[in-house]
């Protein structure tokens, strides 16, 4: 009798073993190309070409200190900062105030216009940028580049705050009107104060996808204005016997990343996805 | 045009009516003798949307415009020699057998259809895994997070080591399992599988994610009625759960099939359409035409081309959407 009752028991416990090793497996199989990169960003470039892998050594920091003193790092450190800010920035005018119109006054036609956005290859952009901004100076600027990934920040900083707008209670806005409020100030005292934690993760979100943005740079940019991800990639084109330099700079590009996901988790994938679902 | 403005800025507030009876009623007295702001607070509806379209219109309206116009000369894009008008014959190029473009067009379809085909099953079956009460939840979420979040480039970086033949960590992997010895990248006979593995890796979880989303919304009186009737779990699965979530899987399908057909940094970081042309996509082809060889107006074209490439992809594919939902 007191076997009949384990049999079940152990069972479920099995069960339940099973499914955790799957899991850390599946886990493990997601997170092992970014330990790999930390971890070789510690290795000497010899450690790194050494067959069968390392496993075992001596951490040093000579990758992350070359990459800081060789590669100009910090300039296009600061370069990155600039051009995202900047385009997360200039992103928000225009965003704000049509998530804004689109939530109260349902302007389809712009929104549509900006889904093709999110559609069409940056490629397509690129051919007309490169001559147009060549024609207008604009190559190798600031003013270019946050021209360009505003193709990435509007969309985005639009798309998600819509939602957020719309969830604004009409009511306030109404009672801001009596109160004597203009059309501008209800949406500046009242709209945007109630969505602040939305602005926030549009900012977080529209951050990441502009700091990451490798192709646009990469033709746009010059030496003057080069971003990190073009950088990192140049030290595997000029470079490419420094292994370390490569795992330690792109070690450098995503830790910023990371930290910033792990405070918008929930809008990242709302951001990810629009266009593809409703919500 | 401004008959037109005001005529779409009353077909906005029959949208919100609230708002516009507020604006008849109480806003113009208000206003009283101030000119302007009685006029920004009329055309309020279109003064916000305004920005964001003009933008649109210059940096997004006019390039695509300026691509289909140029897609009608020769200009190798150098300012001294201007562009030269020569029809249609860049669309005769493309479609009369260019092989760069035909291989291009076959690495896309095989890249893309693979990729999103074992994206969407993997993903569906994560999903199911993990759709239930576990200790580090959270935890899970998050680190499925990663791949989907990081710089593309740094990524690719680490994926084009580890699949180096001599060195890399994967060609140990396949030492260790047994494997026969692989030259991943390296070869062209296993650089677009060993691509749609980095982009299987890379974008699984979003599928995984969304799934998850659409799993949890599922009543869960369906399963118990089925329980009761002695469905088995896998019956439950396909019979219950798979024509449940399949609109928000459909939905996810075109969601990476739109962002796959756009893959370039991944492929141009690893093997830069390599070796020789045996993983360049359409994406590259178009680059290396336009920035390499400087076939400004061959380029245009094929932009042309693969803008209604993905435009009847995406059409296919909704299509596909209301015939199931």
């Amino acid at each position: 009798m007191s076997g009949e009752a384990l049999g079940p028991k152990t069972r479920r416990v099995a069960r339940r073993a099973a499914f955790y090793c799957v899991l850390v497996l599946v886990l493990a199989v997601f997170v092992f190309p970014f330990f790999w990169m930390g971890f070789n960003s510690f290795k000497t470039h010899e450690k790194i070409t050494e067959y069968p892998p390392v496993f075992w050594f001596t951490p040093t920091w000579s990758n992350f200190k070359n990459v800081f003193l060789e590669g100009h790092f910090l300039q296009y450190t600061w370069n990155s900062v600039l051009v995202s800010f900047g385009a997360v920035g200039v992103g928000m005018a225009l965003g704000l105030p049509a998530a804004y119109g689109i939530a109260r006054h349902g302007h389809r036609g712009l929104a549509l216009g900006i889904l093709v956005c999110r559609m069409i290859p940056g490629i397509s952009f690129l051919v007309p940028w490169f001559i147009v901004f060549r024609t207008l100076g604009l190559l190798d600027t600031f003013t270019g580049l946050v021209l360009a990934h505003l193709v990435i920040t509007v969309p985005l900083i639009t798309w998600i705050m819509i939602g957020f707008f719309e969830e604004v209670p009409i009511e306030l806005e109404e009672a801001g009107r009596i109160d004597g409020c203009s059309r501008v100030g209800v949406f500046l005292r009242i709209a945007l104060p109630l969505v602040r934690p939305g602005l926030v993760s549009a900012g977080i979100l529209a951050l990441i996808f502009a700091w990451n943005s490798f192709l646009f740079p990469l033709i746009l940019a010059g030496v003057k204005t080069k971003t990190l991800p073009v950088l990192v990639y140049s030290f595997m084109t000029f470079d490419y016997l420094d292994l370390g330099g490569i795992y330690a700079s792109a070690s450098l590009v995503t830790l910023p990343v990371l930290l910033m996901v792990l405070l918008v988790q929930r809008q990242f994938i709302r951001g990810l996805t629009i266009g593809g679902l409703k919500g | 045009m401004r008959g037109l403005r005001s005529r779409r800025g009353e077909e906005g507030e029959r949208m919100a009516p609230g708002t516009g009876v507020l604006r008849r009623g109480l806003g113009r007295p208000l206003a009283g003798g101030l000119g302007l702001s009685l006029w920004v607070d009329r055309h309020i509806s279109w003064l916000f949307v305004l920005p964001a379209a003009l933008f649109l219109g210059a940096v997004v309206a006019f390039p695509v415009v300026y691509t289909a116009g140029l897609s009608l000369f020769r200009w190798s894009g150098a300012a001294a020699t201007p562009p030269a008008w020569i029809g249609l014959q860049n669309y005769g190029d493309v479609f009369a057998g260019d092989p760069g473009f035909r291989n291009a067009l076959f690495v896309t379809t095989y890249f893309t259809g693979v990729s999103v085909l074992i994206e969407v099953c993997l993903g569906i079956g994560l999903a199911q895994l993990l759709n239930r009460e576990f200790i580090g939840k959270g935890l899970a979420r998050t680190l499925l997070i990663l791949p989907v979040a990081g710089t593309p480039v740094a990524l690719a970086l680490v994926w084009r080591n580890m699949y180096n033949p001599s060195s890399g960590i994967f060609t140990w992997f396949a030492e260790v399992l047994r494997l026969p010895p692989q030259r991943w990248i390296a070869d062209a006979a296993t650089v677009v599988p060993s691509l749609i593995l980095f982009d299987v890796w890379q974008w699984t979880p979003l599928v995984m994610l969304i799934t998850l989303a659409g799993l949890v919304s599922l009543p869960s009186d369906f399963y118990e009625a089925a329980q009761i009737d002695g469905a088995s779990p896998w019956q439950a699965f396909w019979r219950i759960t798979l024509p449940l979530v399949r609109p928000t899987v459909v939905a996810a399908a075109m969601l990476r099939f739109m962002d796959s057909v756009k893959t370039f940094d991944q492929i141009y970081v690893t093997t830069q359409g390599g070796p020789g042309i045996a993983s360049q996509t359409l994406n590259l082809f178009v680059f290396d035409q336009a920035f390499q060889y400087l076939h400004f107006g061959y380029a245009s074209a094929l932009l042309v081309v693969l803008f209604f490439v993905i435009l009847a992809g995406n059409l296919i594919l909704v299509s596909v959407r209301r015939g199931q939902a």
